[in-house]
């Protein structure tokens, strides 16, 4: 497997260790309690999110959660029915907006008569400062294919050249709506060394995706949407942590300390009345709690839907 | 980093490159693209050289066939460049998603209309191009300078018109079904118009009905350079062609807004 070897599987320390450089400054994105209906459906309910600068987020959640309306939000392609949906301060639709911001979207198809060298031309004309033309082809790696028609690319080469137009403005806030769909692992992974090296440049990223796996490998937070909804939003570790196991929710005098010794358990919430313990061996957290105090009651264990979905999505 | 903080220059790119870059790209695109430059225009010269070149004798009182068809066949060709290329390319841009890439950037959406719409004139100009060059050589077509200076200028109008057409059936035509829809508007409609053969020897019934199509003021106008337009005042086909144009583009720009609400 010689060619896998080139590829740099930089599974980098930079985004655990990620304190934004400049917490406290105005998010260079931001939707505030978007509702988005596309008239019997709801594509975004109640949606706030901010990115700030610097930071790789990945909104990560199934076909249909909403991720690409939240992205063509934030690109001024469709307004929301309600909420706000600022980019720099500003309307996204606004054009002197737009030669700040760069976007991957999801293209079934582009003109293919045209040569990638001829692609990023144009796109660089829109710009006041673009990026220098060799820079485009270094970065995402066209080197040897300039000239050839987009029709003629591969699949992975294709996605590479709609990377390069994201770059062309040399934009301060990249969007990449699920950048590595249908590519293989070894394209997704080159793709990936290709994000890694914008967030380097100090770009601002926001990427969706369905993939469990590359939101962790790529981003400093992930939020986490269904239905339109957030469901969950922290530093990977934290997701990752928080999709496993099962949640036994149930009315007891059991205290929290006595809890978290209990084997498996990987996380202890007082609400109310109730407490909902996590833990991956269930079973046995239950077994024990009911032994040790039989006044339990109002038992439930529930599978978290984060869970199930990220079976299902993780699922390469 | 820094630079996020900092107020941006407010500076645009130089839109006058912008524009010229999009026309460029759009016609080498379409140029390379066969299946749309073969058809455009291939379709017009070889019915050209079937029905015009072939009649290169006939003549009728003070018309010569070929050089009357070369009328025809040049409206025939412009309108097939516009509602190909802006109708059925628009039409498949959109669906792609392509046409929302161009949108996030700061591209001005009017350099993207205009490369269409430029380009459409530019095949139309070629077009007319060749058949008048088919038509002196082997028609036996006598064309004087002014005559066919008056033919490009027509052919800018006509396809400028047929723009909007095109633009329109972008606008509510499925992608997939584009080019079929198209051909079935365009072929009978050339047809009815008299693009093929003079609208004289159509039947009755379809002579009466011609005058809704805009295909037909384009013909008796691109004909009336030759003196071989019919009775009817020549301004009625300028308020027809100018008045299909505006329902056109009247029509496509609510049709937009109304996608852009609903997007």
């Amino acid at each position: 497997m010689a060619t896998t070897a080139t590829i740099p599987v930089v599974r980098s320390a930079a985004p655990q260790n990620f304190t934004p450089p400049l917490a406290a400054a105005q998010p260079v994105a931001q939707l505030t309690s978007v509702i988005r209906r596309y008239k019997a459906t709801t594509a975004l309910d109640g949606l706030s999110l901010a990115l700030r600068p610097g930071e790789v987020v990945a909104l990560l959640g199934p076909n249909g959660a909403g991720k690409s309306t939240a992205v063509r939000l934030m690109l001024g392609l469709t307004s929301p029915t309600s909420g706000q949906a600022r980019i720099f301060g500003a309307d996204p639709r606004d054009p002197a907006t737009r030669t700040r911001v760069g976007a991957m979207l999801q293209v079934a198809r582009i003109p293919e008569t045209l040569k990638v060298r001829e692609h990023i031309d144009l796109f660089r004309s829109y710009y006041p400062h673009p990026l220098p033309y060799a820079e485009i082809v270094k970065i995402a790696q066209l080197q040897g294919i300039e000239d050839r028609l987009f029709g003629q690319l591969s699949g992975g080469q294709k996605q590479r050249v709609l990377f390069a137009l994201a770059l062309c403005g040399d934009p301060d806030l990249i969007f990449l709506d699920e950048p590595t769909v249908g590519l293989d692992i070894e394209a997704r992974r080159g793709l990936w060394a290709q994000i890694r090296s914008l967030a380097a440049r100090g770009k601002t990223v926001l990427l969706t995706t369905h993939y469990l796996e590359e939101a962790d490998a790529l981003a400093h937070r992930i939020v986490v949407i269904n239905k339109g909804r957030i469901v969950s939003e922290g530093t990977p570790s934290e997701i990752k942590s928080s999709t496993t196991g099962r949640k036994i929710r149930c009315h007891t005098t059991l205290t929290a300390d006595y809890l978290r010794t209990l084997p498996t358990v990987t996380a202890v919430e007082a609400s109310g009345e109730h407490i909902t313990v996590t833990a991956t061996h269930a079973e046995n957290v239950v077994r024990a709690m009911l032994t040790a105090d039989p006044n339990l009651s109002s038992l439930e264990i529930t599978s978290p839907a984060l869970e199930d979905a990220f079976l299902e999505l993780t699922s390469i | 980093m820094s630079t996020t903080a900092i107020p941006y220059p407010t500076q645009r790119a130089n839109t006058a490159i912008i524009y010229l870059k999009e026309i460029k790209y759009e016609f080498l695109k379409l140029l390379r693209t066969r299946s749309f430059s073969l058809s455009v225009i291939g379709f017009p010269v070889m019915f050209y050289s079937i029905f015009g070149l072939a009649n290169r004798h006939a003549e009728s009182g003070n018309v010569h066939f070929a050089k009357y068809l070369l009328g025809g066949y040049a409206c025939f060709g412009l309108v097939g460049a516009a509602l190909f290329g802006i109708g059925v390319g628009l039409a498949m841009e959109r669906a792609s998603g392509w046409l929302e890439v161009k949108q996030a950037s700061p591209m001005p959406p009017l350099a993207y209309l205009l490369a269409k719409c430029t380009t459409a004139i530019a095949f139309g100009l070629i077009i007319v191009s060749i058949l008048t060059a088919l038509g002196i050589a082997f028609g036996g077509v006598h064309l004087t300078a002014l005559e066919f200076a008056k033919m490009l200028g027509m052919t800018i109008v006509g396809s400028t018109c047929f723009a909007s057409m095109g633009l329109l059936l972008a606008l509510v035509v499925p992608a997939n079904a584009a080019p079929g829809i198209v051909n079935l508007i365009y072929l009978p409609m050339s047809f009815a118009s008299g693009l093929w053969i003079p609208i004289e020897f159509l039947p009755k019934f379809l002579q009466r009905l011609a005058p809704i199509f805009p295909t037909y003021h384009l013909a008796q106008l691109m004909e009336s350079i030759f003196g071989y337009q019919n009775a009817t005042p020549l301004s009625s086909h300028w308020i027809g062609l100018a008045g299909f144009t505006a329902l056109m583009l009247g029509s496509a720009w609510l049709l937009f807004n109304r996608a852009q609400q609903n997007a």
